[in-house]
């Protein structure tokens, strides 16, 4: 995160105190959000092609005329990282579009990313100053990804300056965001970093996950290309805990371990039918389709092409599930999820685009058992209907059962996608490892570190379910830290 | 990518490799398997840990060909390379002396029982191996099974090799000559099922390995559940191995036959079109 006093100092140089003057707020405030051009929703549920289209130059340099950059600019409280937005937008709104992707990866590791799967419309976009007025927010995330497209196609990415080599040794277990992100980091200070993956891809949920038509494997590729080429070095089907242990890493020569093997156990209902045939966890149906390519022809691994599915749930896995069960020809596609549309975890935009791609909304609605016929393959499920009461602890109204009300709905796959639980494989094989009683590593919040000092640890597997921006800073602290403490010794 | 060293072909239909993975063959206990992939556009393949040899560097592999994912590995050759291979996964088996020991084994369930067999043998116990197929050609692993049992007896449907009668009637065989102290049953979910319910009836305390579908492996996606006592439980971290006299076998047989049409659709490509469908090496 950047000094105060130099994101001032910024906002003072001459170009932009000019910039600034050059157009009333009130006229900015004036001018519309520029949409996201998207694919026609009824072609693009029927392939795998990115859903947004990206901004184009004139519309991403008209957005950026809407930020005010603000004297507070209230927008980087809400962003996990602190990217330094104002900075970013002006450099667009100017035209000069590499000093803008220059900017973002002074804090973030994967913007176009990030641009594309944060929950802006809660972090960045949430505290924009215009909501204050009545208007719409900056599309901080539309220009995000932007300035990071521009910069990947105009194909002279900089590869960000690595330091003398320290020849000291650390490792990241997990190539999720979190270990992407420690890992470019300690490679930039100069460190020998080994970043080791039990799947068979590299990329954590953003390749086994978030499916294609929301964030394109490429974007990922490139990234962890560009890692490569600062010397990172990835071990693919390596299970720490199983394969080696971090006992083995410590007789190697590793000085440091950062723990980031996410969140990857899926949690069921345990309610009656759940283990029928054609009943899945999220987890497993996503990795069958985006993983294993399943859906492909020429891919040996199978998955069920439901034509009434079912997903229970309301978060971004959720709607991932269910897009991609359309897309697989679902001709009903459900969401079932027990409280109402507003309290839903989920992006607000993938809700939009799941509704555009005709995804059928029951809520208010709890599953409380499955039936299925003489092979065991479900055929029904059987929806206890709901009503909001009081708040809760998270401050969202709690669902009640109406009694009596139920409901049966014909189905032929149901996907659960109803929370995961943290990875217990490390937790499990570390002796004297700080654990919560939610399966959880216990980490110091501001450094990072476990109750063992050479391990480090943060994203899913320190937060439960999180999000990538969040587990990517982790990564970020966790370096930060882990260069501190190996500095001191 | 790891390298086949060598390649032993045991029958028409079983094949052994013994394949590079030096760190696997370090952390490798009986009972452990690895999750293998043939090629970019292959499938995530369960196979038990045949044997180990730290000094070299290697595992063994013993695989029946059964469909497309076994077919396209038991064409590799040594030297080839296997495109993905991690482990080693589940829980080791639990080993000890039990006395008398009875193995009863069929089917895909004959490759994964070897190293099982052999490690109860090298504990001291006292072995009786019960190997069933239809009919002749289907038996396999007998030299091998031999070995390291101290009797083997073979059941054929058809009776055209050993005695004729299903792997039941040969463990009742023995049942009623001799106390046994202890059972391990792998291979098909009826199998099990029918060697469990027979197990229970004289009280023998009996262990059943699954093999259900699996994606990861690693916990992470749940195809591979079963219910155990009432239970869910993920077959490739919880187990492979539970008391077969507590899982839910009728589920189970469900469970499995949820992909068959899809195999064997895959299975059907693979034939017509061997070539291409080919892993690249
Ligand atoms: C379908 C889906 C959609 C999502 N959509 C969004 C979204 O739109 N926006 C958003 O912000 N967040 C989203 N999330 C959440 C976000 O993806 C996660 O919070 C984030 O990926 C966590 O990052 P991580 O690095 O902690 O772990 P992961 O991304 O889970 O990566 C962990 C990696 O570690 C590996 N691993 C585990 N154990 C071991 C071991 N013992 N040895 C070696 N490797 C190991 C795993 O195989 C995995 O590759 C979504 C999640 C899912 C599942
Ligand atoms: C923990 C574990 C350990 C295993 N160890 C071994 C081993 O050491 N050697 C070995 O040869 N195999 C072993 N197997 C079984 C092996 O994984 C399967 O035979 C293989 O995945 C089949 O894939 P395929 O694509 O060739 O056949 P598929 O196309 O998937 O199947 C073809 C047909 O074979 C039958 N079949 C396939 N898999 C199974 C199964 N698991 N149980 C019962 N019937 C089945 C079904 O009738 C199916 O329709 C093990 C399985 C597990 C879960
Ligand atoms: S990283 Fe995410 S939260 Fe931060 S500015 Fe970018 S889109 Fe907003
Ligand atoms: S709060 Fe909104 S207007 Fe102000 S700097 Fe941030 S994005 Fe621009
Ligand atoms: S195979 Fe995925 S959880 Fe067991």
């Amino acid at each position: 995160m950047k000094e105060e006093s130099q994101i001032k100092q910024e906002r003072e140089q001459d170009w932009r105190v000019s910039l600034r003057n050059g157009m009333k707020a009130k006229d900015r405030i004036a001018i519309p959000r520029v949409q996201m051009p998207e694919r026609d929703a009824r072609i693009r549920s029927t392939n795998n092609e990115e859903v947004n289209l990206g901004l184009t130059e004139t519309q991403a340099m008209t957005e950026a005329q809407r930020c005010l950059d603000c004297a507070k600019p209230t927008c980087m409280d809400g962003c996990p990282v602190g990217v330094n937005i104002p900075t970013f937008i002006k450099y667009i709104e100017v035209g000069n579009f590499p000093a803008a992707a220059r900017t973002l990866k002074q804090t973030s590791a994967l913007p176009a990313v990030c641009g594309r799967v944060c929950p802006q419309e809660k972090q960045c976009e949430a505290h924009c100053i215009h909501l204050k007025m009545k208007s719409t927010a900056v599309s901080i995330g539309n220009l995000e990804r932007f300035a990071a497209d521009y910069e990947r196609n105009s194909g002279c990415i900089s590869v960000p300056e690595v330091a003398a080599s320290k020849g000291i040794k650390v490792a990241a277990v997990g190539s999720g965001p979190a270990g992407l992100s420690f890992a470019g980091d300690m490679a930039k200070l100069g460190y020998d970093v080994s970043v080791f993956e039990a799947l068979h891809e590299i990329g954590g949920v953003l390749k086994y996950g978030i499916p294609v038509f929301r964030l394109p494997n490429e974007i990922v590729d490139v990234e962890i290309d560009n890692l490569r080429s600062m010397g990172v070095k990835f071990v693919k089907n390596c299970i720490v805990g199983k394969t080696i242990t971090i006992d083995d890493l410590k007789a190697d020569g590793f000085k440091g371990v950062f723990v980031a093997s996410g969140a990857g156990l899926p949690r069921f209902m345990n309610i009656p039918g759940e283990n029928l045939a054609g009943v899945m966890s999220s987890n497993e149906y996503l990795t069958r389709v985006n993983l294993m390519n399943a859906a492909s022809a020429t891919s040996d691994t199978p998955v069920y092409t439901g034509k009434k599915v079912a997903v229970i749930g309301g978060g971004n896995t959720a709607m991932d599930s269910v897009r991609t069960a359309r897309r697989l020809g679902a001709e009903r596609a459900m969401i079932v999820y027990r409280r109402s549309e507003e309290e839903m975890p989920a992006r607000r935009e993938e809700i939009h685009h799941a509704k555009a791609e005709g995804i059928d909304f029951l809520t208010l609605r709890n599953p409380i058992a499955y039936q299925g016929d003489e092979k065991g393959r479900v055929t029904h499920m059987q929806l206890q209907v709901m009503e909001l009461g009081e708040a809760d602890a998270s401050g969202r109204r709690a669902p009640r059962e109406i009694p009596g009300k139920t409901e049966c709905i014909e189905v032929d796959e149901v996907i659960v996608s109803v929370g995961v639980s943290p990875n217990p494989l490390i937790p499990q094989s570390v002796s004297g490892l700080d654990v919560s009683k939610w399966g959880t590593i216990v980490v110091d919040e501001s450094s990072m570190q476990s109750s063992i000092p050479m391990i480090f640890a943060g994203g899913d597997i320190v937060r439960g379910g999180a999000t990538v921006i969040l587990a990517m800073g982790d990564g970020r602290r966790a370096a930060k830290s882990m260069n501190e403490w190996l500095s001191k010794k | 990518m790891n390298k086949i060293i060598s390649k032993e072909i045991f029958s028409e239909n079983v094949v052994q490799f013994e394949v590079e993975a030096p760190l696997i063959a370090k952390a490798h206990r009986a009972g452990h398997f690895v999750i293998v992939r043939v090629g970019e556009q292959g499938e995530r393949m369960p196979l038990t840990i045949a044997s180990s040899d730290v000094q070299k560097g290697s595992i063994n592999l013993v695989v029946q060909k059964v469909g497309v994912s076994s077919a396209k590995l038991c064409a590799l050759n040594a030297g080839d390379y296997i495109t993905d291979l991690v482990g080693p996964l589940g829980k080791a088996t639990h080993i000890e002396n039990f006395g008398t020991v009875l193995c009863a084994c069929g089917g895909v369930g004959t490759a994964p029982m070897l190293p099982i067999v052999r490690a109860l043998k090298k504990a001291g116990n006292r072995v009786i191996t019960v190997l069933a197929a239809r009919s002749k050609t289907l038996i396999i692993l007998e030299k091998q099974m031999r070995e390291h049992s101290d009797e083997v007896i073979i059941m054929t449907d058809d009776g055209s090799y050993g005695t004729k009668g299903l792997v039941t009637n040969g463990i009742e065989s023995v049942l009623q000559r001799e106390s046994v102290d202890f059972c391990v049953t792998v291979g098909p979910a009826i199998m099990m099922k029918f060697v469990g319910q027979l197990t229970q009836k004289y009280r023998i305390p009996t262990v059943a390995s699954l093999n259900t579908i699996m994606v990861d492996g690693t916990g992470m996606c749940g195809a591979c559940r079963v219910t155990v006592d009432k239970k869910t439980k993920f077959v490739c971290v919880d187990g492979p191995e539970f008391d077969a006299h507590q899982v839910d076998f009728d589920e189970m047989i469900m469970r499995l036959n949820a992909y068959k049409d899809l195999e064997r659709g895959a299975m059907q490509r693979f034939a017509e079109q061997p070539e291409q469908d080919r892993p690249a090496m």
